[in-house]
């Protein structure tokens, strides 16, 4: 992928990152996403062609209709090329001429239209939970192989290698772009919301210690889920949950820079950092959310967020353990358990804690540890130290451990 | 793991309406075991009362309410994956009911398997 080198030159970096993943929607869907690698080449091209020619003879007045022309033009060529293979060589009956020179419509409603169903087919099932997102960043997203890479802090090999098995994939679904059903949209809507959430935690708790990246990826996330909001077909009340909780999330992006990957307490972060507008926002969807009975885990969990975002509350804990133990029971997952379990600290006290969070048997967790130090902490030292020690053995990144090694010794004076 | 079932019965029909803090406390208890989990299905409350409730004997002979031969009757189940019956009853220990005077039963599920 040439996204990387682009990346000295801003302008084009920019251009890239916002018209990339529109250009690729637009070829892809008059195309058919069998031939996805043939958008990517032409709209590459077009990039590579502007940081030449723009060059030379200095930056157009509009470089994104400068961009889109080019793309145009050389798609076009190459369905001329295709036309001219299949009528002369391969003898195929001649395809509709007004069709090929058709225009591609880079109008900002066609736009719209292609970027939705390119997100639909993106988000296929049966790819991999990682393999999506890897795909999401790009293909939407706009993200290069290395960015990539970076956020997922691992290398190149297993990136390219990723996508390529999730492309693969995506030509063999066959799935239609060109018409996006209802049909499609209701069987796919799931995944895609999955696929979305998943990525706005990639940048939430992500492994990366570049809080730009970390933004970077929240705000995609949330950039397509607003998306999907704008459109009928796709606006339900679970996404506007899921947009309600991203919002909430958000809102402490900046305080969460300020602590160093600290379990998060949100009684320490400096409110004052959190952005009022987009709670604010959270609120709106979440009471638009919540118009019919429908209780999905992203409404629950916009709930919590909710709660955490309104720290005045005096009765919000017993509100958010009551909000995790429904969530635990629509799906297990050990963080969810866990979380659960600081709620129960706190409504109950940490002796009643303690009894529920032994019996998790999360030995491997490094969170785990870090939650039973915590809770042992007022009344047994020595399994306080044990337990930091042990979420320190299984803590790899680096902020993080040294958080566990003030602790240790702060409890050993 | 093995499955088994965790039936609940109590004795007074008035004890079928639980109080808030009885919902709460059955919520949190469940929820642990979910946390854990062990929770393979969150079960049903079966109504105890007469129009909802019908006994059917031998001889078409249809009586009100569930069995009144016993003085106590079922009022819901859920399922739980533990490796013993032993882990099964431990969880079944910390369940409210008993304040009640209700009890559970614990039993391994057999499944059937289509041949």
């Amino acid at each position: 992928m040439t996204g990387q080198r682009f990346r000295n030159n801003s302008l084009l970096g920019d251009l890239f990152r916002q018209e990339y993943p529109k250009m690729t929607a637009v070829l892809c869907r008059r195309f058919g996403l069998e031939h996805i690698e043939i958008a990517e080449d032409i709209i590459s091209d077009a990039f590579l062609k502007a940081s030449e020619y723009w060059a030379v003879h200095g930056v157009p007045e509009n470089p994104a209709a400068w961009l889109y022309t080019v793309a145009k033009n050389k798609a076009k060529d190459h369905l001329k090329r295709i036309s001219l293979f299949e009528t002369r060589i391969a003898g195929h009956i001649k395809p509709d001429e007004e069709e090929a020179e058709s225009d591609f419509g880079f109008g900002s409603g066609y736009i719209g239209d292609s970027q939705l169903a390119m997100i639909f087919a993106v988000c296929d099932p049966g790819n991999s939970a990682q393999s999506q997102i890897c795909l999401a960043l790009q293909i939407l997203c706009g993200f290069s192989v290395e960015e990539i890479a970076n956020a997922f802090l691992t290398n190149l090999e297993t990136i390219k290698k990723r996508l390529y098995r999730a492309k693969t994939q995506l030509r063999d679904s066959r799935f239609q772009i060109r018409t996006l059903s209802a049909a499609s949209i209701q069987s796919r809507l799931d995944t895609v919301l999955k696929t979305l959430y998943l990525l706005f935690n990639e940048g939430y708790f992500s492994k990366t210690n570049d809080q730009l990246i970390r933004n970077e990826l929240c705000a995609e996330a949330m950039k397509l889920a607003l998306m999907l909001t704008d459109n009928p077909l796709t606006d339900n009340a679970q996404t506007k949950a899921l947009l309600a909780l991203m919002c909430y999330q958000g809102s402490r992006l900046e305080a969460r820079a300020a602590d160093t990957g600290e379990m998060v307490l949100f009684e320490e972060q400096d409110q004052s950092l959190w952005n009022q507008e987009l709670i604010e926002k959270g609120n709106y969807y979440l009471v638009n959310a919540c118009q019919g009975n429908e209780v999905s885990k992203y409404h629950l969990e916009a709930a919590i967020a909710y709660w955490h975002a309104h720290p005045a509350s005096p009765d919000r804990w017993r509100h958010i353990l009551q909000l995790y133990n429904q969530l635990i029971l629509i799906e297990y997952s050990p963080i969810a358990a866990l979380n659960r379990a600081f709620a129960l600290a706190r409504v109950y006290g940490h002796g009643k804690a303690i009894l529920e969070t032994e019996k998790l048997g999360l030995t491997g967790n490094d969170q785990y540890h870090k939650l039973l130090g915590y809770l042992y902490e007022v009344t047994d030292v020595g399994k306080a130290i044990d337990h930091y020690r042990l979420a320190l053995q299984l803590t790899r990144a680096s902020p993080a451990k040294q958080v566990l090694e003030r602790k240790i010794e702060a409890l050993n004076k | 793991m093995k499955e088994f079932m965790l039936i609940f019965r109590i004795k007074d029909i008035a004890d079928f309406k639980p109080t808030p803090e009885q919902i709460q406390e059955r919520l949190n208890w469940l929820a642990g075991i979910a946390a854990q989990n062990k929770l393979v299905d969150q079960g049903n409350s079966l109504s105890p009362f007469p129009e909802s409730a019908k006994t059917v004997r031998p001889d078409n002979e249809v009586t009100d309410g569930p069995y009144t031969e016993i003085k106590e009757f079922i009022v819901g189940y859920i399922i739980v994956r533990a490796e013993t019956i032993d882990e099964a009853v431990e969880m079944a220990k910390e369940n409210t009911i008993f304040k009640l005077g209700g009890n559970i039963e614990v039993r391994e599920v057999i499944k059937h398997k289509l041949h």
